[in-house]
């Protein structure tokens, strides 16, 4: 029989299956928005200095591409976690069947995975068509937008579970997604950075998927710092889930 | 089905569930009747294997339900206080989802799905939004529901709570013939109404504790007298009232708008009032029900 978590993603499809329309547009709408208006436009200025060795569209596109996978992820892993935790109590409806906290945790996590996986697939899709693929590699970089996805909504989904009512999860999403993306390498190389604040670059998962997404679409990433990249991601997952599963208990199990 | 001895349920200084011992045999319709805060959702949920005991032992299904939680939930049907549907999908992919939960494949969770909703009488509903649904449709969608798993035993936590008396009628019928069936029902409510109606025996619990047992009939014999006069007044001075009504009546129970003689010939007990130097603007004579049950025990009403 299939893991009990996978009943809990199917609800999360059966919901799904009635809003994904209004949804799609948007997933294609947001990469030709930016790619046009940053790629080709700032990107006609960078591409003057000509200090990146590649054009600035291909540049940025892998990066923008995980950046709104992180953007998404924590988008889905705060108010529907707050609503399913308290406003609905939809997990606790499963509580009083055979499901586990855990199940319900990674049964609600896989389907964020499994939307930023699709939000990806379309970026990568447009970023093809505007010529900002530079090598097969790229494809990879699917899986892994769905892990910087996997390694920001396992902690969110924590952060989440702690809270009483919305006020901080915009906070969130302003304090902490806007300013990551920024400084994470998917705009400018992080060495532009003061060297003092550099390693709070390498801290976030963020910035460990723009170098191996670009490195993978650009067909130059070194094996070696692709596996540190990995597993530091693996352990934001791993240790958020950890702490969720946690913080779930607490709440729900009472 | 349910074996609980000195069952205890602490939330850090608060006790909600001081000490009880509960038996609940197959086939039975179990009530657990208090008023709000008495303990009795706390003990269900504890039943309902999501809330572990604080102390005590419990068994469900034979089972102990802090390690064999999983197991027993399997078995378990559990319609909870508040409705907690997906009000975003209809009533028949709540139903089809529900059942997946319980490993149920998608073929016969359709097929259950069908006849759980024309149980409930809501197959014209069955593929609107639920957040479209009246308050006594969901409550019907929430029991049918909780009998996608065929579940041995079915935990209801105030069924009615919050029905105009209508929907509560229509509850009642559904509980009714899961009853005939022989489905071992066990539910909490803070109406007494209710619990005569559905429970072959009962509890009365007040502050944690049980303070009686046995059938309604049971209990209104041991605990009550066969009928009661209400009497209200135009004077509001109820208690000095009483005190001219000693002796009419096995006793009487004043309450803020009105006085309860309590006797087992109604009609003997009004005559007796109307030798008094008294004159209620009303008298009503009426059975005992599990109300005056209660407040015999407790000395204070179910619904305040």
């Amino acid at each position: 029989m299939a893991h009990p978590a996978v009943s809990v993603l199917e609800w999360q499809l059966v919901v799904y299956r009635r809003t994904w329309r209004a949804g799609l547009l948007g997933y294609f709408v947001i990469p030709v928005l930016f790619l046009l208006g940053i790629g080709l436009g700032l990107g006609g200025y960078v591409d003057q200095g000509g200090r990146l060795g590649v054009d600035y569209l291909a540049y940025i596109a892998p990066g923008l591409m995980v950046a709104s996978a992180m953007g998404i992820a924590a988008g889905e892993a705060t108010w529907p976690v707050l609503a399913y935790l308290k406003w609905n109590q939809m997990y606790q409806a499963m509580l009083a069947t055979p499901l586990r906290v855990w199940d319900v945790l990674v049964g609600h996590v896989s389907f964020v995975v499994f939307r930023t996986l699709l939000a990806s697939a379309a970026y990568l899709l447009v970023m093809l068509v505007a010529g900002a693929v530079r090598s097969p590699w790229a494809l990879l970089a699917l899986p892994v937008a769905g892990l910087v996805g996997l390694a920001t909504a396992a902690p969110v989904f924590a952060f989440t579970a702690r809270q009483e009512d919305d006020a901080m999860l915009s906070v969130v999403q302003r304090f902490v997604i806007v300013p990551v993306s920024l400084f994470s390498g998917v705009f400018f190389p992080i060495s532009q950075l003061p060297a003092a604040v550099r390693p709070l670059a390498w801290l976030f998962p963020l910035w460990h998927g723009v170098e191996l997404s670009r490195g993978l679409s650009l067909g130059r990433l070194a094996v070696l710092p692709a596996l540190g990249h990995v597993a530091v991601l693996l352990a934001w997952s791993a240790a958020g889930l950890a702490v969720a599963h946690a913080v779930f208990r607490r709440r729900l199990v009472w | 089905m349910i074996s609980a001895r000195g069952l205890v349920k602490r939330f850090g200084d608060f006790t909600a569930v001081a000490g009880i011992d509960v038996e609940v045999t197959a086939g039975e319709a179990f009530g657990f009747l208090g008023p709000n805060g008495a303990g009795k959702s706390s003990t269900m949920r504890m039943i309902g294997c999501v809330s572990p005991p604080s102390g005590g032992s419990l068994r469900v299904l034979g089972r102990d339900p802090v390690r064999d939680g999983a197991a027993i939930r399997a078995r378990l049907g559990v319609v909870p206080q508040a409705d907690t549907l997906d009000g975003e999908l209809s009533p028949r992919e709540n139903l089809v989802v529900y059942a997946r939960y319980f490993g149920i494949d998608r073929r016969t969770a359709r097929r259950r799905a069908a006849e759980l909703l024309e149980f409930v009488q809501l197959t014209e509903r069955a593929d609107g939004r639920v957040d479209a649904l009246s308050g006594g449709m969901k409550r019907r969608l929430t029991i049918a529901r909780s009998l996608v798993n065929e579940p041995d035993l079915l935990l209801l936590d105030e069924p009615t709570t919050g029905l105009d008396p209508q929907a509560r009628h229509l509850v009642w019928e559904r509980l009714f013939q899961l009853k005939k069936r022989g489905g071992t029902l066990v539910l909490t409510t803070h109406y007494m109404d209710e619990a005569e109606q559905l429970c072959d025996r009962l509890v009365v619990m007040d502050g944690g504790r049980i303070v009686a047992e046995g059938s309604p009939r049971d209990l209104i014999a041991t605990h009550s007298t066969r009928e009661v006069v209400e009497l209200r007044f135009a004077d509001d001075h109820l208690a000095d009232l009483a005190g001219k009504l000693t002796g009419v009546g096995e006793r009487a129970e004043v309450l803020p708008d009105r006085i309860l003689v309590y006797a087992d010939d109604g009609d003997a007990a009004v005559a007796a009032v109307h030798t008094r130097d008294v004159t209620p603007a009303s008298v009503l004579v009426r059975r005992s029900t599990l109300e005056d049950v209660f407040l015999h025990l407790t000395g204070r009403t179910l619904v305040e």
